[in-house]
């Protein structure tokens, strides 16, 4: 994992002491509202429904555990015990007053932590695959070239005031596990005659306007990352509207421009850039990859596996190949049932460091799933792990599963949001409580946004939840169809939305159609794209009233 | 009146923008005397007029107007003012990088309308030298504190034109 040098540390701590600065000229009245707003927004801090919301980056997903026993400790001090991991390499805490958050800054500095463009209108974490380095079907590591980003966007004097959020996805991997298709610049890490490069992809967003992204270069030489990404940047900050905030996104210029004549914007621009100073040196990119170096394995150890049906279980869903023999990645659910989904208390925190510390070379990672991967553990270690797990409550056997959903924070802390999500999640769960029967669905994922603004991806999730307000009540329209990955798209809308306390049904209706037409060797995935979602559809709203009909029904209650 | 910092130290200004009235166009109306900031319309309308009766000429940029027009005309301004209608709005970091970097523009580039104190060490670094900064803040707060949140930078740009990484040994 990268260490930060003393200049990467003096940068961090002088963020705490401006951002402290411009609180007290906030306070003292120097600083408008208005003017302090995309400041603190530039530090993580939202002013939400309850109290302020504080974003804490984990830069492509790379914690060690005193960095996770500090979390701890703030959670601890500064909240209510606990925090919620996102689906962007984030951390939140939900409860702390704006006046103590320079010094929960202050805090997390000392552990190389920060809150720096994990809001704002700037250019965002850079987010990556949590199996980075270990994964058996990774080409390259991503990680050195995230970390070379994340130097670049940190304070980036021309980008600082985009006209909208920018976020960067890089893979290297053959199964995209980093929604690559779907953020503003997304990277895969390719090799062409033995030299590295990317296939840059643009204009992808979730979103009210959900657009996968394009390729508007097939190939890029590694040492061009930054000054290539500087002219997509320029375009977009000169170019990109300001006159809209929903239409404000890289993708709607891309899509008003044509990608074809974006990307000659792009290269126009960057043919003026290219091999200057910020052309990347091998030196440099040694440096960097020196700090993700694979840690000291040991040789495989032979031993039984014990047979239980419950540890067996959590094989099979919870630990992922590795590339190094006798060693397997960990997730660490944080899906338990009756749990918001990606919540985890202070003392969970502080177990998982301890268990990294022990197992897995101090390290751990966030998904995008809002799960914790242990991503270096020995075979030989799986079974005291799973035991330990078990008694923190973070060994659900569910990874994959219909209860391992995506949620965002929902109406119940986000002020954006147009409807709770965290109790419909709550809700699917206690429904589908029986682990037979979710291993009997099988793999599918769910994808629960409280609003449009979409932070559950509720539009690549097989099933797709999106609260919506009418008339100031929630209701719950279904996606079926949306997909991650390397075929990733969006799913498409099934119908007329529902009450909260439909959900569960719904949904149930939904596998029930599935477990019904499905062959022996298909995936709810695999039996939607065969039959199609009119089936879905029939048996979801079968008997229900609409239309005059349910005027009439409305009426009449 | 914006206070303008140049020079490390606040400063008396002698530039005025020539702003132009309801009904009044680029191609009519009357140049005043004196150094005046010419929108880019009143001088691309005008360039002759304005270069035989000015011998100190001030240009007044827009976030949307395109440098590249201009890059020929460079060596006629004293000042470039980039007008921030915004502090949120950052299109004028991208023309100052651009005026500096790639057409050497070698003359004062003014950042001028909502400039604000934690806006500062931004603008410095993209090749402004001189702050209008927004009448009523505290200028002497602005002026120790503002231009130095931060002791080194990551990127090249144009105060600095090599990134970190060229600069370690």
């Amino acid at each position: 994992m990268y260490k930060y040098d003393a200049v990467d540390r003096q940068l961090i701590n002088e963020r705490v002491e401006q951002f402290r600065d411009q609180v007290a000229r906030w306070q003292s009245g120097e600083l408008t509202s208005d003017e302090f707003r995309p400041l603190r927004l530039q530090n993580g801090l939202y002013v939400q429904r309850h109290a302020p919301m504080l974003r804490i980056a984990v830069p492509y997903a790379m914690m060690n555990s005193a960095q996770l026993r500090k979390l701890a400790f703030v959670a601890r001090t500064y909240d209510r015990g606990y925090a919620h991991f996102t689906t962007r390499h984030n951390c939140q805490f939900n409860w702390p007053k704006i006046e103590d958050c320079p010094d929960i800054l202050g805090h997390l500095a000392e552990v190389d932590m920060h809150a720096i463009q994990t809001s704002g209108n700037c250019l965002r974490n850079i987010t990556t695959d949590q199996f980075a380095g270990v994964a058996a079907d990774e080409v390259i590591d991503p990680r050195p070239l995230a970390e070379i980003l994340r130097q670049w966007t940190t304070f980036h004097p021309e980008f600082a005031f985009l006209p909208r959020k920018f976020k960067i996805a890089i893979s290297g991997s053959r199964d995209d596990r980093a929604v690559t298709w779907f953020h503003d610049i997304g990277l895969h890490l390719v090799e062409r005659d033995g030299e590295l490069g990317f296939r840059v992809i643009v204009g992808g967003g979730l979103g009210r306007t959900p657009i996968r992204g394009q390729i508007v270069r097939e190939y890029l030489p590694w040492q061009h990352l930054l000054t290539y990404c500087e002219a997509i940047l320029r375009v977009y900050n000169r170019d990109g509207r300001r006159d809209n905030p929903y239409k404000a996104r890289i993708k709607i210029l891309v899509q008003s421009l044509g990608v074809e004549a974006f990307a000659r914007h792009v290269e126009a621009e960057w043919a003026y850039l290219k091999d200057g100073p910020a052309t990347l040196t091998q030196a440099e990119y040694d440096r960097i990859a020196a700090h993700f170096t694979a840690p000291a394995y040991s040789a495989a150890v032979d031993g039984e596996i014990p047979a239980e049906k419950a540890f067996t279980r959590w094989l099979e869903r919870n630990t992922h190949p590795h590339k190094v023999p006798g060693y397997k990645a960990v997730t660490l659910s944080l899906k338990k049932h009756g749990v918001p989904p990606g919540d985890i208390t202070a003392e969970q925190m502080e177990i998982v460091a301890d268990l990294a510390d022990r197992y897995s070379f101090g390290e751990l990672r966030i998904s995008h799933e809002q799960n914790i991967i242990l991503a270096d553990v020995q075979q030989s270690d799986l079974h005291a792990l799973w035991l330990a797990a078990k008694e923190a409550g973070l060994a659900t056997s569910n990874i994959g599963l219909l209860t391992d959903m995506i949620c965002c924070p929902g109406g119940d802390f986000c002020d954006l949001a147009n409807a709770p999500s965290i109790p419909v999640a709550n809700a699917i769960q206690a429904r589908f409580d029986d682990l037979d029967y979710l291993f009997d669905i099988g793999e599918i994922d769910l994808n629960i946004s409280g609003c449009m603004n979409a932070c559950g991806h509720h539009h690549v999730g097989h099933i797709g939840v999106l609260g919506v307000d009418k008339n100031d009540a929630a209701f719950y329209q279904v996606t079926l169809g949306g997909r991650q990955g390397n075929d990733a798209k969006l799913g498409k809308v099934i119908g007329p939305s529902f009450s909260a306390d439909e959900m569960p049904d719904v949904v149930d209706k939904i596998i029930k159609v599935y477990i019904e037409n499905r062959h022996p060797d298909e995936r709810f995935l695999d039996t939607l794209d065969r039959i199609g979602i009119d089936p879905f559809k029939n048996r979801v709203y079968e008997g229900r009233a609409h239309g005059k009909a349910k005027a009439a029904e409305t009426e009449a209650a | 009146m914006a206070q303008l910092i140049k020079n490390g130290a606040l400063s008396a200004d002698t530039w005025q923008v020539l702003e132009l009235a309801e009904g009044q166009s680029p191609e009519t109306v009357a140049l005043p005397a004196g150094d005046i900031l010419f929108p880019l319309a009143v001088w691309q309308a005008r360039k002759t007029e304005i270069i035989s009766t000015h011998k100190r000429i001030g240009l007044l940029l827009k976030g949307s107007d395109r440098v590249e027009d201009i890059a020929g005309d460079l060596d006629y301004f004293i000042v470039i003012a980039i007008d921030f209608p915004k502090f949120v709005d950052g299109r004028g970091y991208s023309l100052s990088a651009l005026l500096r970097q790639r057409y050497r523009f070698q003359g004062e580039l003014r950042a001028v309308g909502d400039v604000l104190h934690d806006q500062l060490f931004f603008m410095q670094r993209v090749g402004f030298d001189a702050y209008a900064l927004k009448d009523g803040k505290d200028a002497a707060i602005a002026l120790s504190k503002g231009f130095a949140p931060f002791s080194d930078a990551y990127q090249a740009s144009t105060d600095q034109p090599q990134p970190r990484f060229r600069r370690l040994a």
